[in-house]
């Protein structure tokens, strides 16, 4: 233990399931706890929706709220929650000097707008020129503004007051676990004593949906727990919207300032397979290793997709080393892309802190776990690219 | 032996090796005799049709076999020009660059071309349903990979050999900023020797266009394309669209010594702030963008009379030129009015993700060649901004020290500083 240990200490989380570390806790131990699902409004895709959400809880201004999309607020709501529950929001002192790495994607684009041009299209040569035309007079302007990637950052700062600095990654999964890795680093090395860090995925719009459907990514069909998609029509991937952000903060920081720590976040690991070249296998095991995973039974919180390659490499293993546990909770909050390494964290956070591991997910692929977890590991590992790993241990 | 480490006991972190892209051209040699020339490359818009639009200029590449191919790939080989540029001026293996990758690049969407070719090689169904049943049907992973925000980045490291997982960064206009403060940073830290920062984009479809358009951030003096972009003068109206890279290779001095590098200059300080005033505009009193200077300086252990020359921000926005005259001179007082402060902007126009690291490179060559390039179209000077502004010819003088300032949409405020000499 030292005083430049990074820990965290604050924890917003909105899925499926609800919203905030307790109402996530309190569902997750649930042993054979249901997901929630909506089959019918994206079919044959099913997806785990947004629950209901008051946002006038985290962004007091209506105005506010009309210049995003869902994903912003979605985004801003979760980082409003991480910093209420780490004693920051509304401190002046500790939120101009606070840093911020958020890990993006883009947001919603106009759904109507687009359906009009491409119909449109059909019977039209001078494509570029009907652009031209529609997007001139139909689009919103200040719509770019909540399409543009730092703009959840940008939101952050305007609704949070969150000043001191604003960086966005951008890269899906592996977005997340750089931003958790890099804000680690500078707690670490002293550049920085308090940095809020995490993402969100609002999925609930066909673009969300095609980015994944361009490479066939998604699974349809009837819905089945992450580690059973293999076979299923489809490519093993259901998505849902939510959003995940810590607090992370030098201990010193957080012991002068009287905080609950959670826990401490110890190695964050990254990596980039060259699967092409099938170096997936050997890249998650150096991960493993490089992660200086402790003796003795270990509960894992893994992001895993679902997508069918880098879902079987992550369960092979895992599944090679006995001592692990693994739940796979995109089984029941979908996959938040960018969010889904915050998250993976936050849960492994809160079983340290309660001093109790998540029954099986999944109770026919995931082993109980009787211990005290005092470390937990969290794993993603993209669905397409790039690769994350980190411990988190007792406070 | 002089020391390795700066003011703070870090590592001393210098650049042995620059790329530049604009529309100017490939390379240091010709955009350098451009830029000192005071040549635009501001030019009609001819890659897509401009029926509907107001403004119908840009300073697009239009020169390499992918300006055509879509946002994707001109980024990445924007990128790829400008980082392979670096990489051999260090003297570094092509293949085998042996630090991290950090790239600042545009968001990507879905091209409109391949949405229309998508959309219409089916008739069942209408909208996102269509798109999304045709998406499935797919083979090969091309169109895919122009949707992933982490694909440049990732082709990228496949092609230098850069070492572990690549980091790919918004912060806006200020991105090539960042990814230059992220190299740094990392250096400083201890985790590498060296790091390749690139800021990439080409990203200038009709879409974006229009999004910057309906926002009226954009010059519609079309008549005299190479005459839009006119930093800090009373007739500027927006700044001109454009595309570009820049990319460092950064090292510790220690290491470019060992192994014997030219030393190019030294990254000797970044800062940053972010507004919470409003989306687009700063906070009236500019106290973020002043907080951005003041940390940069402090965190390359200089005073403000220590600073030779600002590379502006400069616009040619309304806005933006007022709002970076206010915090120069509240940071530098009287002195501003005789500091030179140039904006490479009126002949490149705004270059957005790649900005920051295009005007980086332009920074550290405006130090080695004793040359700073001028503002461009500065026929009628804004009153309420009193500037050396390094009126439309080219300047000698000694350089030392730059000071290079990067503002975004979002808050986003950072400043780079550099200098020509270690310590």
């Amino acid at each position: 233990m030292s005083p430049h240990d990074v820990v965290i200490s604050g924890i917003g989380l909105v899925s499926s399931l609800g919203e905030g570390p307790d109402a996530h806790w309190r569902k997750l131990v649930q042993p054979g706890l249901e997901p929630v699902l909506e089959a019918s409004r994206f079919s044959p895709y099913t997806v785990h929706p947004l629950p209901e959400i008051d946002w006038n809880l985290q962004i007091a201004k209506r105005g506010d709220q009309r210049q995003m999309e869902t994903w912003q607020r979605l985004g801003t709501y979760a980082a409003g929650m991480a910093l209420d529950d780490a004693g920051i929001k509304g401190n002046d002192d500790l939120c101009t000097t606070m840093d911020m790495v958020v890990a993006a994607g883009g947001g919603e684009r106009d759904e109507a707008v687009d359906a009009d041009i491409l119909a449109a299209s059909e019977s039209r040569n001078d494509r570029d020129v009907l652009l031209n035309e529609k997007l001139t007079t139909e689009l919103r302007p200040t719509l770019f503004l909540a399409q543009l990637s730092n703009l959840l950052a940008g939101n952050i700062s305007i609704v949070h007051k969150v000043t001191g600095s604003s960086r966005t990654f951008m890269g899906e999964e592996g977005a997340g676990v750089a931003a958790v890795e890099t804000a680690a680093a500078r707690i670490r090395s002293g550049q920085s004593t308090h940095i809020l860090v995490g993402g969100a995925f609002q999925t609930e719009h066909s673009d969300m949906l095609l980015g994944y459907e361009l490479a066939g990514y998604l699974h349809r069909g009837p819905w089945r727990p992450v580690w059973q998609r293999r076979g299923a029509e489809g490519g093993g991937v259901v998505t849902g919207s939510g959003g995940a952000f810590l607090v992370l903060e030098q201990r010193e920081h957080a012991i002068s300032r009287g905080r609950k720590i959670y826990a401490e976040l110890g190695p964050v690991v990254s990596g980039r397979a060259n699967r092409r070249e099938g170096e997936l296998d050997d890249e998650i095991a150096a991960l493993l290793s490089q992660a200086a995973l402790p003796n003795g039974e270990l509960l894992t919180i893994s992001g895993a997709s679902g997508a069918h390659a880098a879902t079987a490499a992550e369960k092979s293993a895992l599944d090679a080393n006995p001592a692990i546990a693994a739940r796979g909770f995109s089984t029941l909050t979908g996959h938040m892309k960018e969010a889904q390494f915050p998250f993976a964290v936050a849960l492994a956070a809160l079983a340290v802190e309660r001093k109790a591991a998540y029954p099986a997910f999944d109770a026919a692929s995931e082993k109980p776990f009787t211990g005290v977890p005092t470390t937990v590991l969290a794993t993603a590992i993209g669905y397409h690219q790039f690769e994350g790993m980190a411990l988190v241990n007792a406070a | 032996m002089a020391n390795l480490n700066d003011h703070m006991g870090r590592p001393i972190v210098v650049v042995t090796g620059i790329g530049v892209v604009t529309s100017l051209g490939i390379g240091k040699a010709d955009n350098w005799a451009a830029l000192t020339a005071g040549v635009s490359g501001i030019h009609p818009i001819s890659r897509f049709p401009v029926d509907h639009l107001n403004t119908r200029i840009s300073g697009m590449v239009d020169f390499l076999p992918s300006s055509s191919r879509g946002a994707s790939l001109l980024t990445y080989d924007l990128a790829e020009i400008a980082a392979q540029e670096a990489v051999a001026e260090a003297g570094l293996d092509w293949g085998d660059f042996g630090g991290p990758l950090f790239l600042a690049s545009p968001p990507v969407e879905l091209d409109w071309s391949e949405r229309f070719s998508l959309y219409n090689s089916d008739k069942h169904d209408i909208g996102a349903e269509r798109l999304l049943r045709v998406a499935r049907g797919l083979k090969g992973l091309d169109v895919f990979e122009t949707t992933q925000f982490g694909s440049i980045a990732d082709r990228l490291a496949d092609r230098f050999g850069t070492r572990g997982l690549p980091i790919t960064l918004s912060t806006a206009c200020a991105s090539g900023a960042t990814s230059i403060q992220l190299g740094v940073e990392a250096i400083r830290r201890g985790e590498c020797d060296r790091a390749l920062s690139i800021g990439a984009d080409g990203s200038a479809t009709a879409e974006a266009l229009i999004r910057f358009s309906l926002l009226s951030a954009l010059s519609t003096h079309n008549d005299i394309p190479e005459k839009a972009s006119k930093p800090f003068s009373r007739d500027r109206d927006g700044f001109v669209l454009a595309e570009g890279s820049g990319a460092l290779v950064l090292e510790s001095l220690e290491a470019a010594r060992s192994r014997g590098a030219t030393i190019l200059g030294i990254l000797r300080g970044c800062g940053e702030k972010a507004d919470d005033f409003h989306r687009t505009r700063s906070k009236p009193d500019g106290s973020p963008a002043i907080a951005a200077v003041r940390a940069a300086l402090a965190d390359a252990g200089l005073c403000e009379d220590e600073i030779d020359y600002v590379n502006a921000h400069g616009t040619s926005t309304p806005e933006n030129d007022k709002m970076e005259h206010l915090s120069l001179s509240t940071v530098f007082g009287e002195r501003i009015g005789s500091m030179p402060i140039s904006s490479n902007k009126s002949m490149i126009g705004h270059t957005l993700s790649a900005a920051g690291a295009v005007e980086a490179a332009f920074s550290l060559m405006t130090m080695r060649e004793s040359v700073i390039p001028p503002t461009i179209n500065y026929d009628n000077p804004d009153p309420a901004i009193v500037l050396d502004v390094v009126p439309n010819q080219k300047r000698d003088a000694e350089v030392g020290t730059v000071l290079s300032n990067s503002f975004g949409f979002g808050g986003q405020n950072t400043c780079l500083v550099m200098a020509r000499e270690p310590v």
